[in-house]
């Protein structure tokens, strides 16, 4: 299926190849086809900086689209609408048990509709699919993509179908189904859920957004650099902590944050990029740790942080560049620091995140711990998915309620015991 | 010997548009020679100027990713398949 493409935004120019920067017109195609490097939406700057104001994003409605002179797409949204402009929380409560002055999370939690911060890429990989004419959509999924390709489908009246590796948290496969589209779990790992995604993308034409919809998807995840940006009163945070499952969320806040630079936004200042993974499947903290830019492949990842199990990670190349060049670095918890940390936020900051979250902020800590991150210089957060998603994870660990009899007596006995985890 | 190659959609414009081609080999390495052979110009696309498997090329013998094996000195037998997969973000 050749779609051609169409030229009604300037500002979003054309496709480009990350290696060798052959330019591609705007399709639902992904990787080049001369060195299989991926490509990546470009833009006309200079045009966007003449454009773009603080004034004229603040006074455009609260989501993700504020920033649209830096989307890929030709017109309005037509996907997504109310998506992103989630909060940037002060979390002075943490701040203080983690010993540092000045500490914001990032609150994916709460994006609007699926509770994570792939409704963002979709939003944007939809709506260019609707722009293509694509009326079938599908994703290789660790579950929180699966949601929102979902979700985001059954709302635009698209089709959908979202191929899952089979041992999938119960939560994941639920709010996938529940939109009516077509769950498909694989007998085998993500990296393997992937393999046969792109061998299916190019049989049947449809637009899988993590293959030849990957362009316009992975330019969603700026958003949420843009986000904290704005939030912090039009500043880049010194030092950003972010997970990292194929990578690619980490190179785009990288992206978002060389970009408001490029088009006047914020003055550039310096900044670092960390990357945060769980000891089960680390290959991009992995090679960090051994001064390497060659990602080694995970073949049988295993942690409780299935959003983050990709063993092949696409992008790791790239954010290990981003790291490497913004002065940042990489860090990997076990998943008992996993539970700890997942467990701390909500304690703290009454934020309940799912595992990746507990990575995030488990990896974190040892940074600051370790001095990678100092105490006295501004920190963001990013929490990309929502606790109840994986709460089998978590379930064996938080406790259970005290049983009593329905009368005062029964109630002041068990208020008065001296020490009582309830 | 030859074994079945999977060819991915972005380089079929080399390969008259067959999906699947069948070339002769004992290893990994040979397949991607004989490649070239039969349509001149994939090896390339496939392989950097030091002749290492490009970065974001994934290239796999039946269900295996041949990092896992012993990279292109990886052998094929009789029944095998291989497959030539980009790079594919994802979560």
């Amino acid at each position: 299926m050749t779609i051609p493409a169409m030229d009604n935004n300037p500002l979003f120019s054309h496709l480009q190849c990350r290696e060798c920067g052959r330019r591609y017109p705007k399709d639902a195609i992904h990787v080049c086809e001369f060195d299989f490097g991926p490509l990546e939406a470009a833009y006309d700057y200079p045009a966007i900086a003449k454009q773009i104001t603080r004034a004229k994003i603040g006074a455009r409605p609260k989501s993700m689209w504020r920033y649209r002179e830096l989307l890929p797409i030709e017109g309005e949204p037509l996907v997504g609408k109310h998506t992103g402009f989630t909060p940037l929380v002060r979390a002075d409560r943490l701040a203080e048990r983690l010993g540092v002055k000045e500490l914001y999370i990032k609150n994916d939690t709460v994006n609007f509709p699926t509770l994570s911060f792939k409704d963002r890429v979709v939003s944007v990989a939809l709506s260019r699919a609707k722009e293509l004419g694509i009326d079938t959509v599908a994703c290789a999924s660790t579950g929180n993509l699966a949601n929102a390709v979902a979700a985001h489908a059954a709302s635009a009246g698209l089709r959908s179908f979202v191929l899952i590796p089979a041992d999938l948290e119960q939560s994941k496969i639920i709010n996938s189904l529940v939109y009516g589209t077509n769950v498909i779990a694989i007998d085998g790992a993500y990296d393997q859920v992937n393999r046969l995604c792109s061998e299916v993308a190019g049989k049947y034409g449809w637009g899988f957004v993590n293959v030849n919809l990957r362009p316009y998807y992975a330019e969603g995840s700026k958003t949420l650099g843009f986000e904290i940006v704005e939030q912090l009163g039009w500043k880049i945070p010194r030092h950003t902590v972010i997970p990292m499952a194929s990578g690619s969320l980490l190179t785009k806040i990288n992206k978002a944050y060389e970009e408001v630079g490029k088009v006047g936004l914020v003055d550039e200042t310096a900044y670092s990029i960390y990357g945060a993974q769980a000891a089960g499947c680390s290959p991009i903290s992995t090679a960090i740790k051994n001064n390497t830019e060659t990602v080694r492949p995970v073949s049988k990842p295993q942690t409780i942080a299935k959003s983050l199990s990709i063993g092949t990670p696409a992008d790791g190349y790239y954010a290990i560049k981003a790291m490497k060049k913004t002065g940042g670095t990489a860090e990997l918890c076990s998943d008992e620091e996993i539970i700890s940390a997942i467990r701390l936020l909500a304690e703290t900051e009454g934020i309940f995140a799912e595992t990746a979250g507990g990575v995030t902020l488990a990896c974190a800590q040892k940074l600051i711990a370790s001095g990678a991150i100092p105490r006295d210089e501004s920190i963001a957060i990013c929490i990309t998915g929502y606790g109840l998603k994986t709460q089998e994870a978590i379930a064996a660990h938080v406790g259970s309620p005290a049983v009593i009899r329905p009368n005062l007596q029964a109630f002041e006995a068990l208020i008065e015991q001296p020490v009582q985890s309830i | 010997m030859s074994v079945p190659v999977r060819i991915p959609t972005p380089l079929r414009k080399l390969t008259e548009n067959q999906e699947i081609v069948e070339v002769d080999g004992v290893t990994i390495r040979d397949v991607i020679e004989n490649l070239e052979k039969a349509y001149p110009g994939l090896k390339e696309r496939i392989c950097d100027e030091e002749n290492n498997i490009r970065r974001f090329v994934n290239v796999f013998v039946n269900d295996e990713d041949i990092r896992f094996l012993q990279e292109a000195a990886t052998k094929v037998k009789p029944g095998d398949e291989v497959s030539i997969v980009p790079a594919i973000a994802g979560g």
